[in-house]
């Protein structure tokens, strides 16, 4: 789970680490009121959306009046603004953080992220703020300062000195203020869960202090029971609505732009059925893990969601039966097309614990659209016919 | 032979009287596991699908000698578990839960290896030495006994590659599920070696999936190491990025993780690498025929 920059920059500020004066709005005039209680003399009128890019979109500008500052908030806001981050179609602005103006030293950057590789946190940091690091990583990867931090241990001393030394922080006062700030944001990584915490541009100002201009925070899902307060932050108008209807069932759903629907029990079977599809010629439309015990209910919830999209011109339901027997899965199908009008070819292909009767079943359902497949090979090759109207 | 596990592993589950861990416990007596016994707290001294319920993992392992322990608590409890069954002197935890935060499984595979206890998942099939001992949620019944090895991220596509196996006139000697996790424990790297050692196994399949390195890690492990011949697919060469595919684990981030690369890097290893799991039974047979 994501949450807004306005949002990362609470946490921030509950943790003590420093970020300008700032105050979320949702209309023109709660922007003008918020830059008056701020004071100026100049502002940042920053677009609040669950994607990077923002400055380059056009959504985060400088008012130097509050005029300025009334007129970038009637621009912004309402907008949709599409970043190399957000999809084709872009996302509507709906709130805006109006946030004081910083003195601008030089521009940093600073992450907190897990490292798979040695299963511990990492602190990246680099003097090339401002910029995609992902980009800085590929063109000067000599740039970029990497500091596992053991949990166990939690930062020490010595993670401060290598990071101030590795930025090249020479001043003893503004050395302090760097390691007191990477030592904060290592704790609150730590007690929110969180997965990811980036902040680029880190600043410094005119007078050695570091400012998280920017936050952005990501977070473990399996860990939100226990983070009420982050819970909280969720922000569901920046998700896909049908991702989140589809969790409601307990279904994983992704949306893709292809034309053949896809019904598969595990994600890795799910993403192979994908990979089998396009191999075989065709395109998939949607990522589906209807989970390990799909009944009619989630296979009836799986085929409305598949059918939202215009696009979807087969269905191809690829269950592996292990411990769910797959006659169970066919009388579901069959109920599920009782339930939901299912008015494209759908092919199914049950494997596993009593396939043989569940064949049975689905041959003797006479249901019209519905075609029996042997296996995942045959399953993909009748589903990218189908959908070719073949 | 066979790796891990077989049919003299004394095992016992953790969270053993609740649903998940009942129903599955007596699937693996069924198949003739040895499942010795079982923990939950403030239930010891009872008894459950025969086999006696302690309340620590301490007082299981005194009692009955085990030396594995099949996980089944809910998500919130798998560290403390882990912990748990690491310091009573358990060797191989199997870990099924679902959803287990990182944080917590980070701190208990630290502490897991610290105490030398190997650990398989979190949320992982399992591992099952063909018609010798399943400790999981696999379906006992398709797995055939014979000569390939299978290593997966993923639980159905252990089953699907599997079947092929099976349909193609081979059989399994040892299937183990690691888990797609961002953190899991034993991968590809320490299983490849196991495989390559055990006389049982002639040929190896690995399925991997998008997100981190393990697979590329395994690639360089298999050109320097593994002479059996190794059938790899990898799942979602048709996944968007930045885009978690059902598994925690598996996001390609940025132009990281990609199906692509760890396709390249398996293929340069000299691993048969298959564009879709369609394909595992007959790359299956090409290699055993080439042997």
């Amino acid at each position: 789970m994501n949450v807004h920059e306005y949002q990362a920059k609470e946490i921030f500020a509950k943790y003590g680490v420093p970020t300008p004066k700032g105050i979320m709005v949702e209309s023109v005039d709660a922007a003008v009121l918020a830059a008056k209680e701020l004071g100026g003399p100049v502002w940042v009128v920053k677009a609040q959306i669950h994607a990077g890019g923002r400055g380059l979109g056009g959504g985060v500008k400088l008012a130097k009046s509050l005029d300025e500052v009334r007129e970038l908030a009637d621009e912004i806001l309402g907008m949709t603004l599409v970043t190399h981050q957000t999809a084709a179609e872009g996302k509507l602005v709906q709130k805006l953080y109006i946030e004081d103006g910083a003195d601008i030293k030089d521009e940093l950057y600073l992450s907190v992220v897990l490292d798979r590789k040695l299963e511990m946190p990492l602190i990246m940091a680099s003097t090339e703020g401002g910029m995609n690091i992902e980009d800085v990583a590929e063109n000067t990867p000599e740039k970029i300062i990497t500091i596992p931090v053991d949990p166990a241990i939690g930062f020490q001393g010595f993670h401060g000195r290598e990071l101030a030394f590795g930025l090249g922080v020479t001043d003893k006062a503004e050395q302090k203020n760097i390691i007191s700030f990477a030592s904060k944001l290592f704790k609150l990584y730590m007690e929110n869960d969180a997965e990811m915490i980036e902040i680029n541009p880190l600043v410094r100002t005119g007078s050695g202090e570091f400012l998280a201009l920017d936050g952005k925070m990501g977070f473990d899902n399996s860990a939100l029971g226990r983070q009420p307060e982050i819970l909280a932050m969720r922000d569901l108008t920046e998700e896909d609505a049908d991702e989140v209807e589809a969790a409601k069932y307990g279904l994983s759903y992704v949306a893709l732009d292809g034309e053949i629907g896809c019904m598969v029990n595990g994600a890795g079977l799910a993403m192979g059925t994908m990979d089998t599809i396009n191999y075989m010629g065709g395109t998939p439309a949607n990522f589906l893990d209807v989970g390990g015990s799909a009944n009619a209910e989630t296979v009836a919830k799986g085929f409305e969601i598949i059918l939202k999209n215009p696009n979807v011109k087969a269905i191809f339901v690829n269950i592996f039966g292990g411990i769910v027997r797959c006659d169970r899965i066919a009388n579901g199908i069959i109920e599920a097309t009782k339930i939901t009008d299912v008015n494209v070819p759908v092919i199914v292909r049950l494997d596993g614990t009593n396939a043989p009767e569940a064949s049975e079943i689905l041959n003797n359902a006479n249901i019209a659209n519905l075609i029996v497949a042997d296996d995942l090979g045959d399953g993909a090759a009748k589903s990218v016919a189908a959908a070719k109207g073949e | 032979m066979s790796i891990l596990v077989n049919k003299d592993t004394k095992i016992i589950v953790q969270g053993f009287t609740g649903k998940e861990g009942s129903f599955h416990a007596e699937q693996c007596i069924d198949y003739g596991s040895q499942i010795v016994g079982g923990v939950t707290p403030n239930k010891g001294g009872q008894e459950h699908l025969g086999k006696p319920v302690f309340n620590t993992v301490s007082d299981a392992v005194k009692t009955t000698g085990a030396t594995v322990s099949m996980i089944f608590v809910p998500p919130a409890f798998v560290g403390d578990a882990v912990m748990e069954a690491a310091e009573a002197g358990i060797e191989l935890a199997v870990i099924i839960t679902e959803g287990a935060p990182v944080k917590d499984m980070q701190a208990a595979k630290a502490h897991a290896t610290k105490h030398g206890m190997k650990t398989l998942g979190p949320n992982c099939p399992g591992i099952i030495t063909a018609e010798e001992c399943k400790i999981g949620i696999m379906p006992g019944m398709i797995f055939k006994k014979g000569n390939v090895g299978l290593i997966s991220k993923s639980g159905t596509l252990t089953y699907e590659g599997t079947n092929q196996v099976v349909k193609a006139g081979y059989g399994i000697s040892t299937a183990v599920g690691i888990g797609g996790d961002p953190i899991i424990g034993l991968s590809y790297n320490q299983l490849l070696p196991m495989f390559e050692a055990d006389p049982e196994t002639e040929c190896i399949v690995m399925i991997g999936e998008i997100g981190g390195d393990l697979e590329i890690q395994a690639a360089k492990l298999i050109k320097e190491q593994i002479t059996k011949p190794v059938v790899a697919f990898i799942a979602g060469q048709t996944a968007p990025k930045g885009k978690t595919m059902g598994h925690a684990g598996a996001i390609v981030s940025g132009s990281a993780g990609t199906a692509a690369e760890k396709m390249a890097a398996l293929e340069a290893a000299g691993v048969t690498v298959v564009v879709s799991p369609a394909e595992i039974g007959l790359a299956v047979i090409k290699a055993m025929a080439k042997k």
